[in-house]
């Protein structure tokens, strides 16, 4: 077939970008060739737009085992223990189709984690709809959480955090992220990097299918005649076959035979063979005819770029066949010898005993495009929001609208759609600041959380960077854990756009400096571009996973309230920021003003407070501060616990909606009996930090002076209402 | 009118339950099975007369609820 | 005390359900679906998950395994069996015990923590719970509806086959403590022989004051006495 504009322009490629397949080649690519170079030089494959901006994030420290670039990142948690980790986003198949999107996303992520020879021991997710009044929205909802729930429960990982969030800049492109978690012994991580000649290169997992094939070669009217046939078919996952595979993988990992491992993503086979050889510095030769297909007549084209589900490459050590295929056999899976390694640093295909491809490794991965897109620094909106000047609105009105809002309502409805418990260390669920997960019979525990703060992104992507990174590391420290790294999805608009290209410099500039600052680094991650359509792209929607370490698992907190007669204290210093708060945005309707200031110093010197607080256990509760400020936080440790509170307005405030609904970071509030307060308050006086008495707790009142009265029933009502409402009206 | 509709999924829609199903049946010794598919069977009574109507009726439900046209195709029979 | 834990591909509650019974003193082994014999027992656990990934019917093709031929000879002369969640929809497909279990009546997967009525102690598996009392344990499943027919149901009350019934925190027993739709609120049944036991909730779970509560204790040291 020949080579057409309209056939490169439809694999995506540019002009100048097939000039330089030529170059590389020394000659014009076939179809299949074009195909594969389409699928490796895409975004998604290559970071061609992003890698020069992701390189100043700091990577490594004493913690970390592997930072970005395999399957996964992994931390040292000591006693020979390591955690594998990484978040990717599924967002655009989520759209098409969500409940098999939002599986297939959690499937890939853990096969990323298993791969590197860890047992996924937690899943999280992170999932951003559009306004729930828009008509598409229900429904997206409903098929992505439960298909979220559908592969996780299935395999029976417990899916223990995650952050369920609305905002009409979705509408037309949902966000599915999805974050997987893996214990490992530190001695048998497996990486993808081949070597050594003439090894057996082996697929095992499930048939191959033309699940997903890039859209290019099916939009192509020339291809074939029958056009129902076109469209690329939607991946369809099989938890059932991912948990045999699972099983089978981790079975062959405790011995000896495996040189490395790589899983089928996206670009499938293309992908994960020119991965191993480029990291082994090795060519790769493989046999089309061998490729266990579930269609008939593929072509070796389909084969190549189909992005079938829970299929997986390994590279075998000499020898060790027979002893492999006998475990995959166990597990009534395909295991089939396809190809081996070569020292041509070719990528060579062989299809009915021809070459049907030949092309240069290098010229796949480090070859490959790169590019510093143009960005511009965004225009800040100086102007501050004077509440005066709108319309006047009572406290408690002001304050149930809040707490009964889509975003702020009580999330159980979709977190009870999954199995939290199964593998029976989850110790602290979803709805904690950070949920907890034992290490299986062991005496610690990692802590885990998902965040994003869209709203703050979008008006200053730099200063939204960095809260983000402390909103993550606040919520490990608020459950008494020691922050250890962060994986990042970085789902943005079109990188061909300087104001998206600026958001997204500007945002991992201020992700690095809060990351460097609280020692913080990033292991993994991943980033999504062309969110959005029509040149409306979505706000820019970094999306932090972080892990800690709790080494006592007599020192954990949560945010319930335990006694009552306790005293509340805020940590750190309110100054009532209103610009870009969920009061301003959701109640007022107003989107433009700066988002709160961030002092990485106060955030570290707060959290590492807290942290010896709740070492010495001089506190019962802690709850950070985030969205909808400090009476939205009281209300969540109120609404957990049943116990009420008496709050006093602090004499000096100029308003009460500044003071309560203000987003300044890096507070926290804590619970102190009143026997400890003496102690703490010293505490805090002798490590200078800003601190604040601002009530005790009470028998079944949520009370706030003359301003706010409610039975902590009521509340919990409120905060419960909103979904069964919707879910009625809609159905 | 009483109306059957068949659902499958697509062609090359991966079909993980019919899989597991296939393999199940082919190791009781059931050795003559080439291929199984699993799909749904919906029955469907009208209060219609015209059979061309009805049939349009039915399609439209179809096309609204009854099938996810994105992975699955369907086929309409009078019973 | 022998215990055998019975794994499919699928099963995920597997583990968990091994650690219950070793840190409680049974000698335990792991049992893969394929063999053909089943190592001496006197506690035999078909553990919760996904078998067969839940396919054609929850429970369906498990129970047409090797290794159930053994389970159901062994079960018939008398040793004890233990079903929970997917492990209670395969005895229930084995027939070794009677009734359905259908889709919730939400039709979503439920997972939460539950309130139970102790109804029955006299048997095997409760005898260390007291008779009313209230305990809370986890359930996770999409198809935990029991249902039967309605003289099977009278024979299941009037023959103290019913051990626990789903309840709220006071121990009432209605609509709104259901949370899957079982006939008259019931999350687990007894065989008549009363050495069956299917149950939806997962006390294996419930081990652990530091992890969730040790409700689930009970169930295993009654086996144990």
């Amino acid at each position: 077939m020949k080579i057409t504009k309209e056939i490169i322009e439809l694999h995506g490629l540019k002009s100048d970008e097939y000039s330089k397949i030529k170059l590389l080649m020394n000659r014009e690519p076939n179809y299949l060739e074009l195909g594969i170079f389409s699928a490796m030089w895409n975004e998604h494959c290559s970071y061609k737009s992003s890698k020069i901006h992701l390189k100043k994030l700091p990577v490594k420290n004493k913690n970390v085992i592997q930072g970005p670039g395999e399957n996964a990142g992994v931390i040292d948690i000591g006693e020979g223990d390591a955690i594998v980790f990484k978040i990717e986003s599924h967002n655009h198949p989520s759209f098409i189709e969500p409940y098999q999107g939002a599986a297939t996303g959690v499937g890939g992520i853990l096969r990323d984690v298993f791969t590197m020879g860890a047992r996924p021991i937690a899943l999280l997710n992170s999932i951003h709809f559009g306004d729930p009044s828009n008509k598409k929205t229900k429904n997206l909802l409903n098929g992505v959480v439960s298909g979220i729930g559908g592969y996780g429960n299935c395999i029976g990982i417990p899916t223990v955090a995650g952050e369920t969030k609305f905002n009409n800049t979705y509408n037309e492109n949902i966000l599915v992220n999805a974050m997987a978690v893996g214990l490992v012994n530190k001695k048998k991580i497996f990486y993808s990097k081949a070597k050594g000649i003439n090894k057996a290169v082996v697929y095992v997992g499930s048939k191959t299918g033309r699940d997903g094939i890039h859209g290019a070669s099916m939009a192509s009217a020339e291809f074939d005649e029958n056009s129902e046939d076109k469209k690329p078919t939607v991946q369809v996952g099989d938890p059932f076959t991912e948990k045999l595979l699972m099983e089978a993988c981790l079975e062959l990992m405790k011995k000896d035979s495996i040189i490395s491992i790589q899983d089928m993503g996206a670009a499938g086979l293309t992908s994960s063979s020119v991965e191993m050889a480029f990291k082994g510095g090795l060519g790769i030769e493989l046999d089309l005819d061998k490729i266990p297909c579930r269609e008939e007549n593929m072509s070796p084209y389909e084969m190549m770029l189909s992005e079938s589900q829970e299929r997986m490459l390994i590279i075998l050590e000499d020898g060790k066949e027979n002893e492999a295929r006998q475990i995959f056999k166990k597990w009534d899976l395909d295991f089939v010898v396809i190809g081996k390694t070569t020292d041509t640093k070719n990528l060579s295909l062989k299809f009915k005993n021809e070459v049907v491809a030949t092309i240069p490794i290098e010229a796949l991965s480090s070859k490959a495009p790169l590019y510093d897109r143009k960005w511009v620094k965004k225009k800040f909106d100086k102007k501050k929001i004077n509440l005066k000047e709108h319309k006047k609105i009572k406290f408690d009105k002001a304050f149930f609208e809040l707490i009964s809002s889509p975003n702020h309502s009580n999330k159980q409805w979709v977190t009870e759609q999954y199995d939290q418990m199964v593998m029976g260390n989850t110790i602290e669920r979803s709805g904690a600041d950070a949920a907890i997960v034992k290490i299986h019979q062991k005496d610690k525990a990692i802590a885990l959380t998902v965040d994003s703060s869209a709203n703050y992104c979008k008006s200053h992507p730099l200063s939204g960077g960095k809260q983000i990174v402390c909103e993550s590391w606040r919520n490990l420290i608020s459950v008494g854990a020691k922050p250890i790294a962060i994986t990042n999805c970085l789902n943005f608009g079109n990188p061909e756009n300087p104001e998206v290209m600026g958001q997204f410099a500007e945002n991992i500039l201020g992700i690095k400096e809060a990351c460097e600052f609280l020692d913080y680094p990033v292991v993994s991650g991943n980033v999504s571009f062309y969110n959005g359509t029509n040149n409306n792209n979505i706000y820019p929607t970094p999306v932090i996973g972080g892990v800690g370490l709790i080494k006592n698992l007599n020192k954990i907190k949560n945010h319930k309230f335990k006694k009552i007669d306790s005293h509340i204290l805020i940590i750190g210093k309110t100054f009532g920021h209103l610009d870009q708060s969920a009061f301003i945005n959701e109640l007022y309707n107003i989107h433009d003003g700066m988002p709160p200031e961030i002092n990485l110093l106060n955030e570290k010197n707060n959290g590492e407070m807290i942290l010896k607080l709740i070492a010495n256990e001089n506190i019962n509760s802690v709850h950070d501060i985030s969205s909808g400020g400090i009476i939205i936080a009281l209300a969540e440790m109120s609404i957990s616990s049943q116990v009420g509170v008496k709050i006093q307005k602090p004499q000096k405030i100029s308003n009460i909606f500044e003071y309560f609904f203000g987003e300044d970071q890096g507070r926290y509030l804590i619970e102190v009996e009143k026997n400890n307060l003496s102690k703490v308050e010293k505490k805090l006086r002798e490590n200078n930090i800003y601190f604040e008495n601002i009530g005790t707790t009470q028998k079944d009142y949520f009370e706030l002076e003359k301003d706010l009265k409610i039975n902590v029933k009521e509340l919990y009502e409120l905060n419960n209402k909103w979904y069964n409402k919707f879910n009625g009206l809609n159905s | 009118m009483k109306f059957a509709v068949i659902i499958t999924l697509k062609k090359d829609v991966l079909d993980p339950q019919g899989k597991v199903v296939e393999h199940t049946l082919q190791s009781m010794g059931i050795n003559s099975l080439k291929n199984l598919r699993q799909g749904k069977y919906i029955e469907i009574d009208l209060n219609e007369t015209d059979e061309k109507k009805a049939h349009n009726i039915i399609e439209d439900m179809c096309k609204k609820l009854l099938v996810n046209l994105i992975i699955e195709e369907y086929k309409i029979k009078k019973i | 005390m022998n215990s055998s834990v019975i794994v499919f591909p699928g099963s995920n509650c597997d583990r968990d359900v091994a650690t219950a019974l070793t840190n409680l003193q049974f000698k335990n082994k792991m049992v893969w679906h394929k063999d053909s014999e089943l190592p001496k027992s006197d506690l035999i656990v078909i553990p919760g998950g996904f078998s067969y990934g839940d396919y054609l019917r929850s429970g369906a093709i498990a129970a047409k395994s090797n290794i159930l031929k053994e389970v159901i000879k062994a079960a018939n002369s008398g040793c004890l069996v233990l079903g929970i969640c997917n492990g209670f929809q395969i005895l229930i497909e084995t027939g070794l015990l009677r009734g359905a279990l259908l889709r919730n009546k939400d039709l979503k997967f439920v997972s939460k923590d539950i309130n139970l009525k102790i109804i029955n102690n006299e048997n095997k598996f409760c005898n260390k719970y007291k008779k009313n009392s209230i305990i809370s344990l986890n359930i996770a499943h999409n198809e935990g509806n029991y249902f039967t027919q309605r003289d099977h149901l009278k024979e299941l009350e009037d023959n103290n086959l019913i051990p626990f019934k789903y309840c709220d925190k006071e121990g009432s027993i209605n609509e709104n403590s259901n949370p899957n739709g079982s006939l008259n609120n019931i999350a687990g049944i007894l065989n008549n022989k009363k050495n069956i036991l299917g149950m939806m909730p997962h006390p294996e779970r419930m081990v652990d004051n530091l992890i969730s509560n040790s409700n689930g204790v009970e169930l295993f040291t009654s086996i144990l006495s």
